[in-house]
């Protein structure tokens, strides 16, 4: 019997051991585990090598609740400069966490600060079950570049979904170019194998780590913005709504680019980051808008060198076309107001005075072209030329951004029905109005193209490897226009800064050539544009630049862009100059003042021309900064001063204020006749 | 004293020292401590297991120096110490990992139990050597019954289940002896089979190998005409079976009883096998039924998990079914050769719970493969065949059930424990004798043996 047990039992043992192979198979993975290593995601670097973005090193205090004894929790706290009742919390928080086990390692702390680290790591040891786990977040190093840069932030569900890459958990780039190179940045992840017991501790490495895998790090960026420029026209730009894009016209490089009201990217960063997160979302002025890349605008007057380019290439005019203002375009039941200025004998004065009439005109002799069968066609043509300019699409840049819209027939047939319009019925497209919408980075990269005589390189931001020759942005392009056909639009572009309407943009000696523009605004102010570029013979920079509610285009936004340019090809403000650069960092257009009829502060009166004179109307208060209960009054978007003041100027509803009648409210209709555009 | 230590048994011995020896480098790897791997430190198990395997040593000497008479006149009286303190500890005992049965001295526990298996064995030997050998009353059979029953009644209140269960084995002895009729044994047996039958299959597919069993015995049996064997055995069998189906289980609890006794007045009446048959078959038919309705009525959650766990039935990796699929891993990956000694992934993650104590199995089969687990079932199988072989030598009746006692209970231990690490048993916490962690065990089972030594070491001097 006894040997009969026993050959059952040895035959059983065979069986396992010998014959089945399943059991070593389930031994494995019951014992080994792989762990993950994150790698460091790729630093990005300004135009001038500058290290703009960095990985910080921050520590997490981490606890392996069972192996915590007698704990004294008033020396811990004050170890971790934190109170009881933070300390209770997080054990609270810990507690009720997903995946909770008192076998492995929690998150106590995280991201415990430099200082208290430092003191930390000396009295860690009379705390048994916690250490401090090294992590790293993102940390800018300056405080502007937020809408370029972008910030990143744990990837979301359907992104796991879609892409084979991503874990739970993972950190991925959310917008700017975190987004947009996000696959050069991350990195590739690495694997460890190690060997754990029944409660997933970590006993030793499997086969001393021959199959591990290490974590490749992300790649470095190089940037093409000038991080000194974007600082600068950040700061100008403060208190206003807008954009500035700058571009480098030979190369395509973005050199700057401004969505006003800016926000601090380390507020998106670290230990504020969700902090951070709801003020920037609560904040009415919406600083997490990219407004150069996702805003659309009509380009306004901005857009008539473009339109004159149009019109010499396929119309047949010649430079010196003659067309007489009147003081408004008439066609049929139509008028396109203009203002007085002196007769435009050709395309280089129309420029310069911005003539309504003589650009209307040039579009009807576009799209109505005898070259064309009918007004469709004609569009159709003309919606070809402005992708070529950039306009109407965005896939080119190297930045996550919305396409802008250029209408197509189709738009208007559905509007007036099929073969029911005419050039008459679209005729504020020619002078930038109407459905024309386009973004401050589109502006500025078709300035770009005119000064560059229609060569062009695409916008981009990171800087291309040269040696690539599948890079986009190593290749060139031209627009299909003769160049021939440049000079007197740039002549005429030069006149508007020397004696048209942007002379407000004139700094001496360096050449800027220019376009104003007022985009119509239905909701209130019009908004205030300028284009340009300088020198005017092989030109180093392209701006466009756009305020909101900003007024007439050389009021805000021309002398800007002359600012830019300046501070760019002149890396200074001259003394004569700095009242300018004064006044536009002073200027404010977020609060606007409150205006009575009577004695008013002097000095509101004498700021500015355009004010004074309507300063009978005030449109309905701009949205103010709200203050935010939850939050205190700390500065959140850049916007000045007393941004977030608790009691803003308001204007007092006893006074009645009537609009004088000689000024027009709000076009009803989007493509009624634009009453002036200069 | 010359005469004397020429006659130990130095086999038995050394196949003892072989087996600590062995058992102790078991526990050394399953509770291995990089920070200490001294072998005397005292935190560990292996520490404390050294400390205890000398205890053992000494009293095992202590044991050959008492003179071979005391056993025999302080039997009883050792009896009743330890039922004294299996009382003992039924009242102030310290529950440890849900059993009360240890006994707290200080800075180590104390578990009477294993000592019990000493005190009954001896008590046995005792009492049973008493008898006339010729015929048994039945007072005295109950009595003999009775020596094993108490403490298996007492270890079982203190909720040890696996260690009341190795007195059961003493029943072998029993029958040996001749207290224990072999009918009764057999019985036994089949109910067991029928036990574990009736619960892996339906009891309709149970019931109809009962009778088609019972049918082939009818043929064998009797002198009646084949068809009429068939006329009465089939027919009600059948019909008992099909009504079965329609009836619930309350009901057919409450019918078959009274059919039972009717066929049995038949019986008794006829004389006929036929209807002895249907006794018998109807008799299956209520315990099995009775089985399965106590099984999924009366048994609670966890036990019923136990049973179904071993049986198969239930598949729960993660419950009741953890320790021996951990402990199946664990063997199961050891291979042929093993992952070499100290090398065990399993043991070293404490997959298997308990591995110093009870599934100690688990580090040999694993580190050492098949060769090594055969290796020491081998050393066991030899230290049993020459505990039988050094039993039916005594002359002495005494030293006889003694020796027979130890092997019976050596063995239980070894067929379940091994057994139940390789998912071939149930999983009552029982140790492997000389292998297994434990101060208590290793100490009961040393005087167990070395008392054997020395029983056997006089087997020339004395007659008792």
């Amino acid at each position: 019997m006894v040997i009969l047990t026993a050959a059952l039992l040895l035959a059983r043992l065979y069986s396992m051991q010998v014959m089945d192979a399943t059991y070593t198979t389930m031994a494995k993975d019951n014992v080994v585990r792989e762990v993950t290593i994150y790698p460091s995601r790729g630093l990005i670097y300004d135009r001038k090598g500058r290290l703009i973005v960095n990985n910080l090193a921050v520590y997490d205090l981490m606890v392996i609740p069972r192996q915590v004894q007698d704990l004294d929790t008033v020396k811990f706290c004050g170890l971790l400069n934190i109170t009881r009742e933070e300390f209770d919390k997080n054990v609270q928080r810990m507690k009720t966490a997903a995946g909770y086990s008192t076998f492995r390692p929690q998150v106590f702390l995280k991201q415990v600060p430099a200082e208290v680290y430092d003191r930390m790591q000396e009295y860690l040891y009379q705390f048994s079950g916690f250490y401090t786990q090294i992590r790293t977040v993102r940390q800018y190093g300056s405080n502007n570049g937020a809408h370029v840069l972008g910030y990143i932030g744990e990837v979301n569900q359907k992104q796991i979904d879609t892409s084979n890459f991503y874990r739970m958990g993972d950190y991925v780039g959310i917008s700017g170019v975190e987004k947009s190179y996000e696959e050069q940045l991350r990195g590739e992840r690495g694997t460890r194998y190690v060997i754990v017991d029944v409660h997933n501790r970590e006993v030793g490495s499997y086969k001393d780590g021959e199959e591990d895998i290490e974590a490749i790090a992300g790649q470095n960026l190089h940037l093409t913005i000038d991080m000194d420029l974007q600082a600068y026209a950040e700061e100008i730009m403060q208190n206003k709504r807008g954009s500035i894009v700058a571009i480098e016209p030979q190369t395509g490089e973005i050199l700057a680019l401004v969505s006003a009201p800016a926000y601090n990217p380390n507020l998106l960063t670290g230990r504020m980051r969700a902090t951070g997160m709801r003020m920037l979302l609560a904040d009415t002025l919406k600083p997490m808008f990219n407004r150069a890349l996702m805003a659309y605008y009509p380009p306004g007057s901005t857009f008539k060198p473009i339109m004159a380019l149009l019109a010499l290439q396929e119309t047949g005019i010649q430079a010196n076309y003659y067309f007489g203002c009147s003081g408004a375009y008439r066609l049929g039941r139509r008028t396109v107001g203009c203002h007085y200025h002196a007769p435009c004998f050709n395309v280089q004065a129309a420029i310069q005075h911005s003539c309504n009439a003589y650009f209307c005109h040039l579009f009807k002799l576009f799209v109505e072209n005898y070259k064309f069968n009918n007004v469709s066609e004609g569009l159709t043509k003309w919606n070809e030329y402005l992708h070529e300019f950039g306009l109407g699409s965005s896939e080119y840049l190297d930045l996550p951004a919305l396409s802008g819209y250029v209408p197509l027939p189709e738009r208007y047939d559905r509007m007036y029905g099929k073969n029911r319009w005419k050039a008459v019925s679209i005729i504020s497209l020619g002078i930038g109005q109407g459905e024309l919408g386009v973004t401050p980075l589109q502006l500025a990269h078709s300035t770009a193209v005119i000064a560059n005589k229609g060569k062009y390189i695409y916008p981009h931001v990171v800087k291309s490897n040269a040696k690539d020759p599948n890079n986009p942005y190593n290749k060139q392009h031209s627009v299909s226009i003769n160049p021939k056909h440049f000079p007197p639009i740039i002549d005429g572009m030069e006149q508007v800064v020397l004696y048209g309407t942007g002379r407000n943009a004139y700094v001496s000696g360096l050449n800027i050539c220019g376009k104003t523009g007022t985009a119509e605004n239905p909701h209130g102010e019009d908004h205030s544009l300028f284009i340009a570029f300088a020198p005017k013979n092989n030109p180093k920079i392209a701006v466009a630049v756009m305020v909101e509610n900003g007024g007439h285009g050389s009021k805000y936004a021309a002398p800007i862009a002359s600012l830019i340019i300046e501070k760019y090809l002149n890396d200074s403000i001259a003394p004569y100059r700095k009242y300018v650069e004064d006044k536009m960092l002073k200027a404010d257009l977020l609060r606007p003042k409150a205006r009575y009829i009577g004695p008013v502060a002097e000095e509101e009166i004498e700021d500015d021309f355009i004010s004074t004179i309507f300063s009978t109307y005030t449109p309905a208060p701009l949205s103010v900064p709200e203050p935010l209960s939850t939050i205190s009054n700390d500065q959140v978007s850049v916007v000045g001063d007393n941004a977030g003041n608790p009691n803003p100027t308001q204007i007092k509803t006893e006074v009645k204020i009537n609009p004088p009648p000689a000024i027009k409210m709000q076009p009803i209709q989007t493509t009624t006749t634009p009453s002036e555009n200069k | 004293m010359s005469s004397q230590s020429t006659n130990i048994d130095w086999i038995l011995v050394f196949t003892y020292l072989l087996l600590v020896t062995i058992g102790w480098l078991a526990i050394y790897t399953a509770d291995f401590n990089e920070q200490h791997p001294e072998i005397y430190y005292l935190g560990s198990n292996y520490g404390k297991q050294l400390l205890w395997i000398g205890v053992a040593l000494l009293v095992g000497l202590c044991i050959q120096i008492l003179d071979t008479r005391f056993y025999t006149a302080f039997a009883y009286f050792i009896y009743g110490m330890a039922l004294l303190s299996l009382l003992v500890v039924l009242l102030v005992g310290t529950n440890i990992s849900g059993s009360k049965s240890w006994i707290k001295f200080g800075f180590f526990n104390v578990q009477p139990a294993e000592f019990a298996k000493f005190a009954t064995c001896l008590a046995l030997a005792k009492y049973i050597s008493g008898l006339s050998s010729a015929y048994y009353s039945i007072k005295e059979r109950l009595v003999g019954i009775a020596i094993v029953f108490i403490p298996i009644v007492l270890i079982r209140l203190e909720l040890e289940t696996g260690t009341a269960l190795v007195f059961t084995s003493l029943a072998f002895v029993l029958y040996r002896e001749g207290i224990l009729p072999g009918g009764i044994l057999l019985l036994g047996v089949l109910a067991i089979t029928l036990f574990v039958v009736s619960l892996l299959i339906p009891y309709q597919y149970a019931m109809i190998g009962v009778s088609a069993l019972l049918f082939v015995v009818l043929l064998m049996k009797g002198k009646a005409p084949l068809w009429q064997k068939a006329f009465v055995f089939l027919p009600i069998s059948i019909l008992t079976l099909v009504a079965a189906a329609y009836l619930d289980e309350i009901t057919l609890l409450v019918i078959l009883p009274i059919l039972l006794v009717i066929f049995l007045l038949i019986t008794i009446y006829s004389q006929r096998v036929s209807y002895l048959m249907l006794v018998l078959f109807f008799s299956c038919f209520i315990y099995v039924k009775g089985v399965d309705y106590i099984y999924n009525h009366i048994l609670q959650k966890h036990q019923q998990n136990r049973i179904g766990v071993l049986l198969g039935t239930i598949e729960d990796k993660q419950g009741a079914g953890y320790n021996v699929n951990q402990s199946k891993i664990a063997i199961g990956s050891g291979g042929v050769y093993g992952k070499g000694y100290l090398e065990g992934t399993q043991n070293k993650g404490n997959f298997v719970p308990e591995l110093s104590t009870d599934f100690i199995f688990c580090t040999i089969g694993e580190e050492f493969g098949f060769l090594g687990s055969a290796a020491l079932i081998s050393v066991f199988v030899f230290l049993l065949l020459r505990i039988i072989a050094v039993a039916e030598r005594q002359k002495s009746r005494f030293s006889r059930i003694y020796a027979y006692g130890v092997a019976c209970i050596l063995f239980f231990h070894f067929t379940i424990n091994i057994g139940m690490t390789i998912g071939l048993m149930p999983v009552i916490g029982i140790p492997l004798p000389f292998i297994s962690y434990g101060g208590s065990g290793l100490l009961g089972f040393s005087i167990l043996f070395f008392t054997l030594i020395k029983l056997d070491s006089e087997r020339y001097m004395y007659l008792r």
